[in-house]
């Protein structure tokens, strides 16, 4: 009696591993697509790079830069994220 | 000195600190080492004043607790077959400390036995993880 | 049933294998469908192989003896939640565990990359696959769980006493949750090398994933560290066993690729040392997997010789030659934007960090596996003792602790003088003060190394509590917010770096309680007979008298006999605490000692007394196996007057006489071998634990998305206006 159980829970799971698995390779519009990881990469890039200005106000707000060394950054990191919005915008 | 050559110094002098320290490293694990040993090796090479590192299975009937708290026990060799050496052991014996388990207890050449360094006593957890052979039946 | 369990781990590794083609193709291809149908191969992994461990659980819940699984780990007599845990004491048990682990955890990262990464997730999902595939092999043709035999025995052997703990329920699912979830990290470094896609993007990610990994490899190894402590022989919280340094340096790598990688998203540096952590730290991971399993390295852990040798080899030489090769490929995209400006300067501060983890990863790498080297060398196996061990990782130990810090307070680029003084006044001043007070207040100055480590924790304890201070005065004059609110929010806009601040604060609580303990501590190995005393470190125990208890089982472990010992603790003669340890005695299901000898000639297992407080851990714990065999005459003499005439009458015969040696016992009670300790601030071992958790959990949490976008918005503007746009 078990093993009978034990056929039918085998075969029912095999049944819905191909059903699960295989639903992406039925849908109809599987067509060829070029992921665009462009633009998912920029916004990524923008986030750490904002990221990474308010980090750099906050050492220099707690001493860990000189007022040069912050201003140097500071401008840079922003002219950084500027181009990044370019990028973006050209991407629109 | 101008940053590319000041880059190279550093990057030379960390390489030859690393070696020198792994280097010293590596030599001095072979002098600081425990030579491991079967009990029927141990008979034939042990050298007094020297410590070694004794791998076996705890002969039947050898075990006793002496008066003072000492464990005396014979160790036999792992495979069979071979001798068995008689060591003296104080110190903490771990729980699954039993007949025909294996352990292992660092030792000095004392006379014709062997004293076992307090503490030194590592059994091995009862073997669990072999492929699962026929359990014994009741 | 068995063959539902078997059925589910071939199908598991058919799908392992349809999932890696399926992504491979559709990377290739450029074809989302079946990029999308290697995806769902993961989470159908999760389904599979949860039916095949609740099969396996079930057999081991309901005594199902016919596996020779449960058979060989599990008795009649093995408390409930013991012989659930009992599951994964075994290879074949553990290692379905395992891969069951890496199918949630994989999915877990598949799903939080969805919408992410979506060149390099394909060939990550294959590498996960890979590492599915392979367990599932391992599952299938060298090591089923669902082997049976018939007839199935009537009872089985049982969970080693020593198990039945529970740290035992939680310990390896811990510890395996961090080492599966070290492939994650693994896989999406591959990808990204194989794809070229080392940018931003792949940073956050692959932060994330190795803090993830790095917090649940830490819990498991700390885990490891308390069991053993109450464990008699087990060497203490460590004893620099094979398979504890085989978790550890795992870590160690982890540690220094989560600092390094900072300096890599700040200044673009040190990609190809970041990608050779991660790759490292993974593999390393599968070598301590497969150390407790091999029987390479005489353990504790050891658990005798496997056939699983040679396919982990296999897959460790694989990680290795793939990573390096792999490496060296894609030198082009992991050239440096950077270069150090100056040896003072948080760079370098980092950079010493990650050489000190590093150095004492190699450290303990080259100990751990001498014996091979020896034997390769010279022929002779030779192992070196916590005594090597511990002269070289201390002093590195001790600088680290110096690094964690000078970090956080010193600048990046180049320190100055002016700003020097600024940030390392007040930590230094700390520092002094604290090494004043030892050898004042504090009695550690009999050890210069303790000192050292004191001074040094005292200086990270200025440095953060610095940053704190700037920090949260920083929070006030830009914010509204209220003096506690402000703390609050400070943290929450900034959680990786306060976070990772509580994390240095509790490394340097743990170093105290590490330092103290292990510097200053006394034990003693003693034979107390009743009314005799013993002194330890100041504290006096005294035998007051012995205990007994029979088929009681306290600790609810299935033990037939506890004998025990009452200590009374006084320090110059004032009470302190009562110790009662306990030496508990199982029965021996081959009933190969005699009628009453085997009914305590299973294993036995000391229980530690133990009292603990702050100042420091007074402990008490009874040589069980001693102690045992001080009873064997009465034993002896006992089995004898057992004879089956007797028994057959009365079945009941053995424990009465059981019963009777447990009250001579407490009648003409034996010199008791006990081991006695003091041992100062072991607690604040813990206490760092438990806030390098907490920090950790800071550091990991999802930033708190309003602030995000507040933030966000904010910085548009102010970047929008120097666009010039309105």
């Amino acid at each position: 009696m078990t093993d009978v159980l034990g056929v039918l829970l085998i075969a029912a799971l095999f049944a819905f591993v191909v059903w699960f698995v295989g639903a992406p390779l039925r849908r109809p519009s599987a067509a060829t697509e070029r992921p665009s990881d462009a633009r998912r990469a920029l916004e990524a890039a923008k986030e750490a790079k904002y990221a990474e200005i308010r980090d750099a106000e906050l050492d220099y707000r707690t001493g860990k830069l000189s007022d040069e060394d912050f201003r140097v950054i500071d401008r840079q990191l922003r002219a950084e994220a500027v181009e990044i919005l370019h990028a973006l915008d050209a991407l629109r | 000195m101008n940053p590319a050559r000041k880059r190279q110094v550093r990057l030379i002098v960390s390489l030859t600190l690393a070696l020198a320290l792994g280097g010293g490293l590596i030599y001095t694990s072979f002098s600081a080492a425990d030579p491991a040993l079967t009990p029927t090796q141990l008979l034939t090479k042990a050298k007094p004043g020297v410590s070694y590192e004794l791998t076996g299975t705890v002969v039947a009937g050898s075990v006793h607790h002496l008066g003072d708290g000492v464990l005396d026990f014979r160790l036999a060799d792992r495979a069979g077959g071979g001798s068995s050496v008689p060591v003296s052991y104080t110190g903490a014996v771990p729980d699954p400390f039993r007949v025909g388990r294996e352990l292992i207890v660092t030792v000095n050449k004392s006379g014709e036995g062997f004293v076992g360094q307090p503490n030194s006593m590592i059994t091995k957890c009862p073997s669990k993880y072999v492929a699962a052979p026929n359990p014994k039946s009741t | 049933m068995a063959v539902v369990g078997r059925a589910a781990l071939i199908l598991a590794l058919i799908t392992s294998l349809f999932g890696i083609g399926a992504s491979l193709y559709g990377a290739r291809q450029g074809r989302r469908d079946w990029v999308d149908a290697g995806r769902r191969s993961v989470y159908a992994l999760v389904a599979i192989l949860t039916v095949a461990i609740a099969v396996l659980e079930i057999a081991f819940i309901s005594n199902d003896f016919a596996y020779n699984t449960v058979a060989n780990n599990s008795s009649l007599t093995t408390p409930l939640v013991y012989r659930a845990a009992a599951m994964w004491g075994s290879q074949e048990g553990s290692l379905l565990l395992w891969v069951w682990l890496l199918s949630i955890w994989s999915s877990l990262a598949v799903f939080l990359t969805r919408n992410r990464l979506r060149e390099v997730v394909p060939y990550a999902v294959a590498v996960l696959l890979g590492f599915g595939t392979f367990f599932t092999s391992l599952l299938v043709f060298f090591a089923t769980p669902f082997a049976q035999t018939s007839p199935a025995p009537l009872n089985g052997v049982g969970l080693d006493p020593l198990l039945r703990n529970p740290a035992m329920i939680i310990h390896p699912p811990m510890l395996y949750s961090g080492y599966t979830f070290f492939t994650i990290p693994f896989a999406f470094a591959v990808g990204a090398l194989i794809t070229r896609r080392v940018d931003a993007e792949w940073i956050g990610v692959a932060r994330r994933f190795a803090l993830a990994s790095w917090l649940f490899l830490g819990i498991g190894v700390l885990l490891g560290a308390r069991w053993a402590y109450y464990e008699i022989g087990w060497g203490g919280y460590w004893g620099w066993d094979p398979v504890e340094n085989a978790a550890l340096m795992p870590w160690l790598i982890s540690t220094a690729f989560l600092h390094s990688i900072m300096i890599q998203e700040k200044r673009g540096m040190l990609k190809i040392w970041n990608a050779s952590l991660v790759l490292g730290a993974s593999t390393l991971a599968i070598f301590g997997t497969f150390l407790v399993r091999s029987g390479v390295l005489q353990s504790i852990h050891a658990f005798g010789a496997s056939t699983l040798g040679v396919p982990f080899v296999s897959l460790i030489a694989l990680m290795a030659g793939g990573s390096i090769y792999l490496v060296v490929s894609r030198r082009d995209v992991l050239r440096s934007e950077h270069r150090l400006d100056s040896l003072f300067s948080r760079e370098a501060a980092f950079m010493l960090n990650n050489i000190v983890l590093v150095g004492l990863c190699f450290v303990i790498f080259w100990g751990t596996i001498f014996p091979l080297i020896s034997e390769a060398v010279t022929g002779t196996t030779s192992s070196v003792g916590p005594p090597w061990f511990d002269r070289y990782t201390v002093p590195l130990a001790l600088v680290l602790v110096l690094l964690s810090g000078i970090g956080p307070v010193i600048p990046w680029r180049r320190a100055t003088l002016a700003n020097a003084r600024r940030n390392f006044a007040l930590p230094l001043g700390v520092a002094v003060a604290m090494l004043i007070a030892s050898y004042t207040v504090v009695p550690i100055s009999s050890s210069t190394p303790t000192v050292i480590l004191f001074c040094a924790v005292a200086f990270v304890f200025g440095s953060v509590g610095q940053e704190f201070w700037r920090g949260w005065r920083v929070r006030r004059a830009t914010s509204s917010d209220s003096p506690a609110a402000a703390l609050v929010s400070m943290v929450r806009r900034n959680q990786r770096r306060y976070g990772g601040y509580i994390v240095h604060l509790g490394i340097a609580t743990l170093f105290i309680g590490v330092a103290a303990s292990a510097t200053f501590q006394h034990t003693h190995y003693v034979n107390l007979a009743r009314g005799q005393s013993d002194t330890v470190g100041g504290f006096t125990f005294t035998n007051e008298r012995p205990t007994a208890a029979i088929v009681a089982d306290p600790s609810g472990t299935g033990a037939l006999l506890t004998l025990g010992v009452l200590l009374r603790v006084s320090r110059d003669g004032h009470y302190v605490t009562t110790e009662h340890p306990t030496a508990e005695y199982y029965p021996d299901a081959s009933g190969g000692e005699g009628p009453v000898g085997s009914l305590i000639g299973g294993d036995a297992v000391s229980e530690l007394s133990l009292d603990s407080s702050w100042r420091r851990d007074i402990s008490a714990a009874i040589n069980a196996v001693p102690l045992q065999l001080d009873l064997q005459r009465a034993i002896n003499l006992a089995n004898k007057t057992v004879t089956p005439k007797l028994l057959a009458q009365d079945p009941t015969l053995p424990y009465i006489l059981l019963a009777y040696i447990a009250h001579n016992y407490i009648v003409h009670p034996p010199a008791a071998p006990l081991k006695l300790a003091s041992s100062p601030l072991v607690m604040w071992l813990w206490l760092g634990a438990l806030i390098v958790l907490f920090g950790g959990i800071i550091a990991i949490w999802p930033p708190p998305g309003a602030v995000r976008g507040r933030v966000r918005a904010r910085y548009l503007a102010r970047v929008a206006r120097e666009l010039g746009r309105a």
